[in-house]
């Protein structure tokens, strides 16, 4: 068990804050526990969200009282157990570095004193943990990037970053989902979106799973639905509803 | 004008960055479809400063609740907070705005579009929705369900004052409140806040008195509730709205309560907004007061 304490986020949130940090481990017990919560609240909830390192339950305040919903969040948290904790499946992203697609590889190279070529090794050589999905539909905030390439976000974020965009910000990495404005370091493109509505599961990513870009020399290269295939997930979805 | 169809919100994928969007005054679009009978499930239109001309191909059962503006259908005066029929053929106009920002317009059945994981809420932030998350324009057509099959309007309901000029609103402190200073939270209870225009359905950019930070103004990541007050590091406030995005890295000094909600959405650039600490049994008393009515066997 992780130390945590509850606090209020209005009348209609209670908040799970851990200790402020990036760590795998705070975060998987983040993620287990919210899917305990989800489990044990069932309809009493409305949404679970995870954070790097908290857990958020909205519910409906005229229905639900607050002061039960933080004793369940309570019991829930001490009684998680280690072996309920999801691992997560493992997402493969084919990505075409650099070019028009990366504008930003030369500067994350430049932050890094490497050539571009090593910024790619770099990027491509780990695995990534997503923390979080939250922004847009979709966008995962992974970590942790490299130090020695982890480039500090833009001084002015630009208003239009395409859709597919990889791309580094600080310790965290990312793929932009649909067009947005956004002020992370670009370095390649990706076909493989966060958010597809015309995907069976439209949803790529989910906080737990673990991602690994692999270069490619085209965009769409690498797009083999046999090779690079949403993960199966054994969890469906979480039951979207319209709320009274 | 800025008018699109919103429902109760899209719950349940704020996990997977899915924005909840729906009404900024929910209170007003829970009243607008008790009065012509509808779940308060059931979506309407949410018009903002100038109404729309809404013509009917056929006969409708409308109520418009929120902001008061004077109505005219078919060229005859109706009352806003009251059902009336606008007849095939016929017209629904909007004089000028007289108080408050947003209207919730009902019709009877509910419009009928597609809904996107059970919602037909427009996320403008995410373009999800009807009519792909984009504000409706001229010539767009939307169809009505079918009419519930039973009527259970009972009543009058007044709703509440509708604020002109600016409101003041009961808050909850936190959740961030180890990284506020003290003296920030007497010049967030003290001081008056000004809408500025760069404000819009995902929130509201304040202007005002500087809210201090202990010592840093950034957070990890978390989920943003609606009525969060966060404070970048400029000091200035963003207190967010419908269309907020699902998670944030700024700390939020305090959250607007449910029941107060309401008139924070009737708000416009230019009005102030105050805000009152209050606790949350006070908090939940008083959105069971708002809201309670429109529970029960009728939602």
């Amino acid at each position: 068990m992780e130390p945590f304490d509850v606090v209020a986020a209005g009348d209609g949130a209670l908040v799970l804050r851990c200790s402020e940090r990036i760590d795998p481990d705070v975060n998987a017990w983040c993620v287990a526990v919210a899917s305990a919560l989800e489990q044990d609240l069932g309809t009493a909830q409305r949404d679970v969200v995870i954070g790097y390192c908290t857990v958020t339950v909205y519910f409906d305040p005229v229905l639900v009282d607050s002061v039960w919903v933080e004793d369940r969040i309570h019991a829930v948290a001490m009684d998680v157990r280690i072996e309920e904790q999801s691992e997560g499946g493992i997402v493969d992203v084919p990505v075409c570095y650099g070019g028009e697609y990366g504008p930003d590889l030369a500067d994350v190279a430049a932050y890094g004193r490497c050539t571009a070529d090593e910024v790619v090794t770099r990027h491509a050589s780990q695995e990534y943990r997503v923390y979080l999905v939250g922004f847009v539909p979709g966008f995962a905030y992974m970590a942790e990037v490299d130090p020695t390439i982890a480039a500090p976000r833009r001084p002015s974020p630009r208003t239009a970053v395409p859709a597919g965009s990889v791309a580094i910000a600080g310790g965290q990495t990312g793929i932009y989902p649909a067009v947005t404005p956004g002020g992370w370091n670009l370095i390649g493109r990706t076909l493989l979106l966060p958010y597809d509505p015309s995907r069976r599961e439209p949803f790529l990513f989910r906080p737990g799973d673990r991602v690994r870009f692999h270069p490619v020399a085209a965009l769409g290269m690498g797009s083999d639905p046999a090779v690079f295939a949403p993960p199966v997930s054994k969890r469906v979805g979480s039951d979207p509803r319209a709320d009274g | 004008m800025l008018t699109s169809v919103q429902d109760l919100g899209r719950w349940g994928l704020q996990a997977r960055g899915v924005p909840v969007a729906g009404p900024m005054d929910e209170y007003s679009h829970r009243l607008s479809n008790r009065l012509v009978g509808n779940p308060s499930t059931a979506a309407a239109l949410e018009i903002t400063l100038i109404g729309p001309e809404i013509r009917a191909t056929n006969d409708l059962l409308c109520a418009v609740a929120g902001a008061t503006f004077p109505l005219a259908a078919d060229g005859h005066p109706v009352a806003m907070n009251a059902p009336f029929l606008l007849r095939a053929g016929a017209s629904l106009r909007f004089g000028s705005r007289e108080r408050g920002a947003r209207a919730s317009v009902a019709f009877r059945g509910g419009l009928d579009t597609d809904p996107i994981f059970g919602s037909r809420a427009t996320s403008l932030i995410a373009r999800m929705g009807p009519f792909d998350g984009r504000p409706l324009r001229a010539g767009d057509v939307l169809s009505v369900g079918d009419a519930p099959s039973e009527h259970r309007h009972q009543g009058t309901h007044l709703g509440f004052a509708i604020p002109a000029g600016g409101a003041r609103v009961r808050v909850v402190t936190g959740p961030h409140v180890e990284m506020f200073t003290p003296a920030a939270y007497e010049t967030l209870f003290r001081e008056r806040y000004t809408i500025t225009p760069q404000s819009n359905r995902m929130g509201y950019r304040l202007e005002g008195a500087r809210l201090a930070h202990r010592d840093r103004a950034d957070i990890l990541s978390d989920a943003t509730a609606i009525g969060s007050i966060q404070v970048p590091g400029s000091g200035q406030p963003i207190l967010l709205m419908a269309d907020r995005q699902t998670t944030g890295g700024y700390p939020k000094i305090a959250t607007v309560i449910s029941a107060d909600l309401p008139l924070a959405g009737q708000l416009a650039p230019g009005d102030w907004i105050a805000f009152k600490p209050c606790t949350r049994d006070e908090a939940h008393a008083a959105a069971r007061e708002r809201f309670g009515p429109f529970y029960g066997s009728h939602r």
